[in-house]
């Protein structure tokens, strides 16, 4: 199973070489440091909120999960910077990802 | 470096930037044509090398350009790296004579109002907020919390460009805005204003760049590239380490300094990538123009004192950003201030110009130095 096929079912995982143990963002075939084979990463992740603004009612967070990733994800609730987040519901649609976060 | 071929910029032609739903070739033909009507002196047999700057997607622009305006170069291709295809452009041209490949190269940059590089499609990491504004307002909302900066101040970016861009011809904007009317245009997000942003439009810019020699040939005010840096970083916006400066931008223009053996203290006149208002006292900073967070009382100072040191053609916002026109358009406008010819615009005795020309949220930077 590849990022995008899990990602695709709901599932986030986060890809990970599996020579270098490195963190893969954004997900590719190989590591960008030593071009290791990626296996991915499955679990209940915690992220950090670093910024965030707001369209309409829907707040957009710049969120970094394992002091690696780095993502844009929607929030419905006020955000705070530093603020410990899940994601609650992730996809790709029409191409693009799409992730949710409580 | 000093072995090199010395460049300089022999001619230049540009349209005006509108929201006209004209075909590429078309725009790129326009601008093409305007440089060689103004610089009869110019043989098109000379020209070694065609070089064209843009996100569109149609194909082998570079030699349809050619048979269009009866060129038959010995290189001809395209260059696409979205925001700063124009300087890149410029480099590659730059490049070509350096290495002895080519004597002439006509650098022809265009973009229409519907370009498809206003989005990049891989870059995921934004999630479904990719468009351009998102990365805008985080920018935004992190340079106002570290450094206390007010809607307002960053208003003033728009304001002070307006004004720049209504003695600019060319310009796609002709009308000046108070700093009240910028808080109340369109609310595109809680940190963005329309008013805040560049408009993607129509447009062309062409340009000659030669050989020492074949420049003193074809022009009696002749302006050198003596400078040029360029930094990628990365190219998703989520990699950027900082949300409130421009490490792409520092770089690039620490190497293009150095290179042309100057301080940022020598430039007299620059132009910014403003692609959204908090962007230029970013680049300003960034480039070491005024300490970090200060970018803002440089940009009141230079209003407050009508100074045009600074994006003297109305910038991005004020101009319009037909993406792969504006680094050309920018390069074209510090010349034309470098030869004292920018009319209402120019800022006095200006000897040294810089231009700064960047791509998604500052992911790449490109800055040339210019000299007459």
């Amino acid at each position: 199973m590849n990022f995008e096929t899990e990602l695709a079912n709901g599932i986030f995982c986060i890809p990970e070489c599996s020579i270098c143990k490195k963190i893969v963002w954004p997900p590719t075939e190989f590591c960008n440091h030593c071009f290791g084979t990626i296996s991915l990463k499955k679990g209940d992740f915690i992220g950090k909120i670093i910024e965030f603004s707001k369209q309409n009612e829907e707040y957009f967070c710049l969120v970094e999960f394992e002091n690696t990733i780095r993502i844009i994800c929607k929030m419905t609730q006020t955000p705070l910077i530093d603020q410990s987040v899940k994601i609650t519901k992730c996809g790709i649609s029409d191409g693009s990802y799409f992730f949710h976060i409580n | 470096m000093s072995d090199m071929v010395k460049v300089g910029i022999a001619a230049y032609g540009i349209t005006p930037f509108t929201k006209n739903d004209q075909k590429i070739e078309s725009s790129l033909l326009e601008s093409t044509k305007n440089l060689f009507d103004d610089n009869p002196k110019i043989d098109r047999n000379d020209i070694d090398a065609v070089l064209v700057s843009t996100n569109n997607n149609s194909k082998y622009l570079s030699p349809i350009l050619s048979e269009m305006a009866g060129i038959q170069p010995k290189i001809a291709h395209s260059i696409e790296s979205l925001c700063n295809s124009g300087t890149n452009s410029i480099v590659s041209a730059y490049s070509y004579i350096a290495s002895g490949l080519a004597d002439v190269v006509l650098i022809s940059g265009a973009e229409r109002y519907d370009s498809p590089g206003q989005i990049l499609d891989w870059d995921n990491s934004r999630g479904e907020f990719k468009h351009p504004i998102f990365w805008a307002s985080i920018f935004t909302k992190s340079y106002k919390r570290e450094y206390h900066i007010s809607d307002e101040q960053l208003a003033l970016v728009s304001v002070k460009n307006h004004k720049h861009a209504k003695n600019n011809p060319n310009a796609i904007s002709n009308k000046t805005y108070t700093i009240e009317d910028v808080m109340n245009s369109k609310k595109l997000t809680d940190d963005l204003k329309l008013l805040d942003c560049s408009r993607p439009c129509t447009g062309s810019a062409s340009i000659i760049l030669a050989s020492e020699e074949t420049t003193k040939k074809l022009t009696d005010s002749p302006v050198w590239i003596t400078g040029i840096g360029q930094k990628i970083t990365s190219a998703g916006f989520t990699k950027n380490k900082s949300l409130s400066s421009m490490e792409s931008t520092k770089l690039a223009g620490n190497s293009a300094l150095q290179m042309a053996k100057h301080n940022i203290s020598d430039i007299d006149v620059v132009e910014v990538h403003d692609a959204f208002s908090v962007c230029e006292p970013m680049a300003l900073e960034s480039l070491g123009f005024v300490n970090i967070g200060n970018g803002t009382s440089m940009i009141r100072e230079l209003y407050d004192t009508n100074n045009f040191k600074v994006n003297p053609r109305g910038g991005l916002i004020g101009s319009g950003h037909p993406l792969g026109a504006t680094g050309i358009a920018q390069t074209i406008e510090i010349t034309q201030q470098l030869q004292s010819i920018a009319g209402k615009r120019q800022v006095d005795n200006a000897k040294i110009g810089l231009v700064h020309n960047m791509s998604a949220a500052a992911t790449s930077s490109t800055v040339l130095v210019l000299e007459k």
